[in-house]
């Protein structure tokens, strides 16, 4: 079974329409980029994979479970369980350490461990920085810490919208490094990007046009080998 | 760490760490609690004090003669006086008038028991001493002018006695008082010397107290004291007792009635500010419902923070509404008030609940908050 099916999802946003039968699917472990223009519908297609938002029309299944049809309640708990969510704009909680903004993550799920929040920090290369606030991070490190954060509760399925949007050159490479380590630990992850060097990392790209799936590229240079 | 200790870490963070956004929300809750508390403190102090003033402001309850009778036997006066519970006199000055003559001016001399006198009379107002031996006399302002007398001065009084005697004594004047009524145009002496001049009568002419006992008390004194000394008749001044009640109510009631508009403005106050915060914070609200918060938890955190921040207030109320109460206690009512311990958790209590529901809307609307404007980055 996919870890992931999309089967027929469209978005509407009173007249404007975000996603037209989109169908998708992402297997285990497999590492997916989707690609498109502005506007093509890729964070909408996020979100409704993040639970943080419903198809109009279509059924999404995640690890067997039909999360169009579930309550916003429902999607709250399977989203705080399954899903790591990684932001272009690295959003941190400003009045919280990096060590406390990996830890709400943890309070939110189970309960909150400062050791494992700091191997958390320590894997992203920040453990030096645990008791700095976000406004005493540079943009590369608030993302490294979104990192960890999003990977604290071991989700089953990382999503990162334009992670490497905001960053320059060597952060980006370091972001890069840190998905290649969590492929390579089997972790599924659907990342948004604009860099073709970013999705040229993936096994498959997808690329969004009008809402509209336009094509699939299978990467030769990815890191798996498995297609469609 | 456990769940509560990360909760309490994360609603101190918010309000230590954002300290400049919440100074305003805590000074609204800070400035409620101080009115409050200043209010209350003066709600309940002054009139306690005021009454005190006025229940001594004077004889509240005078025993003259029932309608027929001459004078009132010392008996009968005594057995009225019995009637009354001792715990509640404040003073008990019965008096004896007599005409006298001084320069061959006539003028009226009263005897009395000048302690109790300066007692139930405390708003007397005497310029030199009152009386402390035999031939001493306390002369009003109205007498000290007409034979022009100062304190320690002495004069010659005459009159005639008991027996139809004539007398002749010296006095030393101890000191002129002021009262802004009749007595000014007496000469008070005390009861030994004017029994001494005039002779013993065994009678009062009038017998004047002051209770410290609420209207109803005094009707129900002056009834039993008409059905079992039916030789004297009690009066009560009703002109003192009657608007010591009225004054008291309405100003405990105005000060009630400002204490509630304040307490809905504080509560108007609050609810902005959080409304403001919770306008402020949608993105914050966004990422914690994305990382998976239920809204059970941003309520819980947002009525934390709330909650604290009427403690801080209502502590910060308790301390600047003492002073506040002592600022208007001193430049209105010319008296300090007293720290009521009582009224602490009070105002603690009144700022945390009013925070608390100046919160509830705000709070609610923070539910509302879509995870996925985190993703779109508004
Ligand atoms: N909440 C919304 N209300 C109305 N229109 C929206 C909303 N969210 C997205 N859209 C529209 O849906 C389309 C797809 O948006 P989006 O998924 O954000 O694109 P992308 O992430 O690929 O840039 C856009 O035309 C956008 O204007
Ligand atoms: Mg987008």
């Amino acid at each position: 079974m996919s870890l992931l099916e999309i089967r027929g999802i469209s978005k509407i946003y009173g007249n404007v329409n975000a996603l037209r039968n989109v169908d998708m699917t992402v297997e285990q472990g497999e590492w997916l980029a989707v690609m498109g223009p502005s506007g093509s519908g890729k964070t909408t297609m996020m979100n409704i994979i993040g639970c943080m938002d419903k198809p109009s029309e279509g059924t999404v299944l995640l690890d067997g479970i039909d999360i169009s049809t579930e309550s916003a309640r429902n999607l709250t708990s399977i989203r705080r369980d399954k899903i790591g969510l990684i932001f272009q704009q690295f959003h941190l909680i400003n009045y919280l350490t990096a060590l406390e903004n990996v830890m709400v993550a943890q309070y939110y799920h189970s309960m909150p461990d400062e050791k494992e929040a700091l191997q958390a920090l320590d894997r992203v290369g920040l453990l030096a920085r645990a008791k700095h606030l976000p406004s005493q991070l540079s943009g590369g490190e608030q993302q490294r810490v979104c990192i960890a954060r999003a990977l604290i509760n071991y989700p089953m399925l990382v999503l990162a919208d334009e992670p490497t949007g905001n960053l320059d050159e060597a952060n980006e490479e370091i972001v890069l490094d840190i998905f290649r380590k969590l492929h390579e630990e089997g972790i599924t992850i659907v990342v948004v990007t604009h860099d073709p060097e970013v999705a040229q990392e993936a096994q498959r790209t997808v690329i969004l046009e009008h809402g509209r799936i336009a094509r699939i590229v299978v990467n030769e240079s990815g890191k798996g080998q498995e297609g469609e | 760490m456990t769940k509560r200790s990360m909760y309490f870490k994360m609603i101190a963070s918010s309000l230590i760490r954002r300290r400049s956004r919440m100074f305003v929300a805590l000074l609204a809750v800070a400035v409620g609690a101080t009115i409050l508390s200043g209010l209350v403190t003066i709600y309940y102090d002054i009139p306690r004090q005021m009454g005190q003033e006025f229940r001594s402001y004077g004889a509240n309850f005078i025993l003259v003669p029932a309608s027929g009778e001459e004078a009132l036997s010392e008996t009968s006066a005594e057995a009225a006086v019995s009637l009354i519970p001792s715990d509640e006199v404040v003073g008990i000055a019965p008096y004896r008038y007599e005409t006298v003559k001084i320069n061959e001016q006539p003028f009226m001399a009263a005897g009395t028991e000048l302690e109790e006198a300066r007692k139930a009379s405390p708003y007397w107002f005497v310029s030199g001493d009152w009386p402390e031996t035999d031939g001493s006399v306390l002369i009003g302002q109205e007498v000290a002018d007409t034979i022009r007398l100062l304190p320690g001065n002495t004069f010659t009084m005459t009159g005639t006695d008991g027996n139809g005697e004539s007398f002749s004594r010296e006095f030393r004047v101890s000191g002129v008082v002021q009262t802004g009524g009749t007595e000014e145009a007496f000469i008070f002496m005390s009861m030994a010397d004017f029994v001494a001049a005039m002779g013993e009568s065994g009678a009062y002419d009038v017998v004047e107290c002051s209770i410290s006992a609420p209207q109803t008390e005094l009707e129900d004194i002056a009834a039993s004291v008409t059905e079992r000394v039916p030789d004297v008749a009690p009066r009560l001044v009703t002109r003192v007792t009657r608007s010591e009640g009225t004054v008291l109510t309405k100003l405990q009631a105005l000060v009630f009635l400002v204490t509630a508009v304040v307490l809905l403005l504080t509560m108007i106050c609050v609810a902005t500010t959080m409304m403001a915060v919770v306008a402020e914070r949608r993105k914050e609200i966004g990422l914690k419902k994305a990382l998976g918060a239920p809204n059970r938890n941003i309520i819980l955190e947002f009525m934390g923070e709330g909650l604290l921040l009427g403690c801080l207030g209502g502590v910060l109320g308790v301390i600047l509404g003492f002073g506040f109460a002592q600022l208007i206690g001193v430049n209105v009512f010319s008296r300090s008030v007293h720290f009521q311990a009582a009224l602490a958790p009070v105002t603690l209590i009144a700022s945390v609940l009013i925070t608390g529901l100046a919160c509830m809307i705000p709070v609610r609307s923070a539910t509302d908050v879509d995870p996925a404007i985190v993703l779109r980055g508004e």
